[in-house]
């Protein structure tokens, strides 16, 4: 039975209460031609109907979707023969009921099936269909108990329209909520992750060390067993790529801001800015095709010519595409700051004998520069958060080197590189990705903070 | 001492004037100079859109295409039917490979070293095949006859024939040896080979081999993906952005929000596919890869742009609408519902295509969550395992063959045909509705 069926007959059961809703209410008021006695419209006693027969009941179906899982996991784990378990890592544990859940569900199964583990497969699936059973009935029990209830109360006094109102308005706050609890799930999961990491390795070799090598041996015979998670090298490489991409994007979108805001002509400006802006909405794994399939050849058979030896996955091509990708950035929001100047000002500098371009270095740009400022700071705060150009243009290596024609890596590649191989999610490699991450939170998160309120600051000084 | 004549030469007196007039050349040059450095920063600009979408294009046109080699094949019936019952099961058991090869050798009696034999099977992609059960089964008269059937051609032949393997290289330079493309040249003169509108590419799931590779199952995928996300952060969007505009109070809890929202505009995406894999994976269970689990990632994703749009849209409404419902007695939210969403909706839903044009387009949170896995199958509900369109560019784009570099500039040009539409209907949107009160 599929989920989206129950959604369907959970829709349909809605659509009965209200029509029922509505024709009770009339009929409590005694017949259509009296229906001014009634509190409200006889719709909102419809949908009063059908909120309580779908509200609870999707909540319901909400919240089971969210724990069945972990219930029936812990009944079958609580069911394993004891021997399986013991004396191992939750890593082997979490393989092994993996390979329960594949097994109950028909996948393919890593390890050898024993006589437990089917076992258990099969309690998980006979479980799961009882859960499964269980949640129609209860979900549509509570649909029609909901329904019922709103039918009993149902009268002429009830103040149906002030309490869908109020539910209505419920609803609202808690959509806007949301926000908030995505920065929550996002600072829980990684900082709850980062922490159990932390305890593995010391934050003083994270941040300070200068060797990462985090491939760490499943088991702990093997060769090479401890990796080294010193995150330096990730560090300077996101920053030299970012620098690469700004030293393309500011000048270049910085001036055409100016140039399109001053001097173009009306007909260029109304073209080129529409083109320009189309780079920003050009998806990022588009440009890191570019990147790796164009650029990165190009700057390595032009050092070729000129003797230098380029990796083929050189920092320099991945900060000059990202460059290109943020120049959009850099120009529209410096175009808003720019006009947002007063002509007042212009004209004053006009007056007193200055040449346009005079006007625009002495008194423009001054009076822009927190805006620009504040533009520049989130174009940064994107090009270290940017992913796909690094992970396909930038490389692997994690060198230390201030030398843009070698391969760097950034935070976003080795997060992407660390959870897509296959994880375990209490080795200290996958958790050094939520390290990372956090990193990356906070630092985008400051630099975000400071660009978003200078900006604001700026727009009410000219308001 | 002398007294200064009136008529002694005197020393000119710097007025203002003097010196701007001194200075005008060198600032009008430096004037020029300026206005040139900002049209070669335009020109630059538009240089980099026309060369990016040049270097896709030229890249991926050729993809659309795909060759074909016309082979006479004896669909004999002893080795295809040998009961001669016609049943379902036992064509499509048959080895469609074996008459493939016999008209190969038929083409090409002076080859028989081995070697040499499997070079000229080569030529024939090994998805041929499925594609001639597929004919037999469709029309089983063809059993016993000898057709002249076009059989889908192997990558390194179908690059040869498009001119991506240069033709003239040395030998050992070229994936296709010198033996191969005698084949080929021998093939051509006959007619022999075709280029034909390339089906498989839009009918297909993904293949480990470019000729048999088509977006279908990405396609899909994304199709999923949209649907959901649209579903879930169209009505949370607009009723969150209803609310911080026209209800709530202005407190703590409200800035907070607000805050909130305009920060997690611009948290980096990768962000969002850790807190997936955490919480949607890791702590609910979720199943891996499945479009139900990036639609939730993609409305956390999408949910600030269209709350922020939305409240645009909703403050563009003139306070005069909402006096008049007030005046005749609507209740707020009657008034809200009945008389300012209807005038703000077609802001919010530019809002809403904007941010799934940009959804569409993610990629990096979609790897952290599982989408990265290669699944052949084109996904036909929310929880099938899934691929989404530029994951699958992502996909091909690491992949070694020749073949799927022009296939993924293809699947760039869908995918950006498919963006281009979205903002196109966004536009219009936005034009067909704009009101100026």
């Amino acid at each position: 039975m599929y989920a989206w069926t129950l959604i369907v007959v959970l829709l349909m059961v809605m659509a009965l209460a209200y029509h029922l809703g509505r024709k009770r209410a009339i009929a409590s008021a005694g017949g259509v031609t009296q229906i001014n006695t009634l509190h409200s419209l006889p719709s909102y006693y419809g949908l009063y109907a059908a909120i309580w027969a779908g509200l609870p009941a999707l909540l319901l179906m909400g919240l089971w979707f969210g724990f069945q899982d972990q219930i029936v996991t812990s009944l079958v784990t609580a069911n394993l023969p004891a021997e399986m378990l013991d004396g191992q890592s939750s890593g082997r544990v979490g393989l092994i009921l993996n390979d329960i859940k594949n097994l109950a569900t028909g996948n393919i199964v890593s390890a050898t099936v024993t006589p437990e583990v089917q076992a258990a497969a099969d309690q998980y699936a006979r479980l799961a269909r009882i859960a499964n059973w269980a949640m129609w009935l209860a979900v549509l029990a509570v649909a029609v108990g909901g329904m019922a209830y709103a039918w009993l109360r149902t009268e002429p006094q009830m103040r149906a329209r002030n309490r869908v109102e109020s539910i209505f308005k419920f609803i609202m706050i808690t959509f806007s909520s949301i926000a908030i609890l995505t920065t929550l799930g996002i600072v829980l999961s990684v900082v709850f992750e980062s922490f159990r990491f932390f305890q593995m390795i010391s934050p003083l070799e994270f941040f300070l060390g200068t060797n990462w090598s985090p491939q760490i041996a499943l088991r702990a015979d093997q060769v090479g067993a401890s990796g080294a998670f010193g995150a330096i090298p990730l560090f300077t490489g996101t920053l030299m790529v970012s620098l690469i991409a700004m030293l393309v994007a500011v000048p270049i979108g910085l001036m055409s801001a100016i140039y399109l805001a001053e001097y173009a002509p009306r007909n260029v400006r109304s073209i080129a800015k529409p083109v320009i802006e189309v780079l920003a909405g050009i998806p990022t794994v588009v440009y890191g095709f570019f990147a790796a399939l164009t650029v990165a050849p190009l700057i390595r058979d032009l050092g070729a010519l000129a003797g230098l030896n380029v990796a083929s996955e050189s920092a320099l091509a991945a900060g000059l595409v990202m460059g290109i990708m943020i120049i959009p950035f850099v120009s529209s929001l410096s175009d808003d700051v720019i006009n947002a100047v007063p002509q007042s000002m212009r004209d004053g500098s006009y007056a007193l004998g200055a040449t346009q371009s005079e006007t625009i270095r002495r008194v423009i740009i001054p009076a822009a520069l927190p805006g620009i400022v504040g533009g520049i700071l989130l174009a940064v705060s994107r090009a270290i958060g940017e992913t796909m150009i690094v992970v396909m243009a930038a490389g692997l290596s994690a060198n230390l080197t201030a030398n843009p024609l070698d391969s760097v890596t950034t935070v976003t590649v080795q997060i992407v590189t660390l959870l897509t191989g296959d994880q375990e999610f209490d080795s200290a490699k996958t958790l050094a990705a939520f390290a990372l991450g956090l990193t990356l939170f906070l630092v985008t998160l400051v630099l975000n903070v400071i660009a978003l309120s200078i900006v604001r600051k700026y727009r009410e000084q000219y308001e | 001492m002398s007294k200064p004549t009136l008529n002694a030469p005197q020393a000119p007196v710097r007025r203002t004037i003097d010196i701007v007039n001194a200075s005008l050349k060198r600032r009008h040059a430096q004037e020029r100079r300026f206005r040139r450095i900002g049209a070669i920063a335009v020109a630059l600009g538009l240089a980099f859109v026309v060369l990016l979408f040049a270097d896709i294009v030229g890249k991926g046109y050729t993809a659309f295409q795909q060759t074909y080699l016309q082979l006479p094949i004896e669909l004999s019936a002893e080795k295809i039917d040998p009961a001669g019952t016609r049943e379902p099961e036992t064509l499509s058991t048959a080895d469609y490979m074996a008459p493939i090869r016999a008209a190969l050798r038929q083409q090409f009696p002076e080859v028989t070293e081995r070697r040499e034999l499997r070079q000229l099977y080569s030529m024939v992609s090994v998805g041929a095949p499925q594609f001639l059960r597929e004919q037999v089964m469709e029309n089983p008269d063809l059993i016993g006859t000898t057709q002249e059937v076009w059989v889908l051609a192997d990558d390194d032949i179908d690059m040869l024939v498009k001119g991506q393997i240069d033709r003239h290289a040395p030998e050992e330079s070229r994936r296709v040896n010198d033996r191969m493309l005698g084949w080929v040249e021998h093939l051509e003169e006959q007619g022999r080979i075709e280029k034909r509108f390339n089906t498989i590419f839009f009918t297909q799931g993904t293949s480990r081999e470019p000729e048999l590779a088509g977006i279908a199952g990405a396609l899909m995928g994304s199709f999923y993906t949209l649907l959901l996300t649209l579903i879930l952060s169209f009505p949370i969007g607009v009723g969150a952005a209803l609310y911080l505009e026209e209800f709530a109070p202005k407190n703590r809890w409200t800035d907070l929000i607000e805050v909130n929202v305009n920060n997690l505009a611009a948290v980096p995406s990768i962000v969002f596919g850790l807190l997936g894999l955490a919480v949607f994976i890791g702590f609910f269970g979720a199943p891996r890869s499945t479009p139900l689990v990036a639609a939730l990632v993609m409305t956390l994703m999408t949910l600030p742009t269209i709350i922020i749009a939305s409240r645009v849209a909703l403050k563009s409404v003139p306070p005069s609408i909402r006096e008049a419902a007030l005046g005749v007695g609507a209740s707020p939210l009657q008034t809200q519902f009945h008389h300012v969403l209807p005038l703000a909706l077609p802001g919010m839903l530019t809002g809403a295509i904007i941010g799934m044009a940009r959804a569409l387009g993610e990629t990096a949170p979609l790897l952290m969550i599982g989408m990265i896995a290669f699944i052949v199958d084109i996904p036909s509900g929310f929880t099938d395992a899934a691929t989404v369109l530029p994951v699958q560019i992502f996909l091909w784009a690491d992949s070694p063959e020749r073949g799927f570099v022009e296939r993924t500039s293809a699947a760039i040009i869908v995918l950006l045909a498919f963006l281009f539409l979205m903002n196109l209907v966004a536009v219009l949107l936005r034009r067909r509705f704009e009101r100026r009160w």
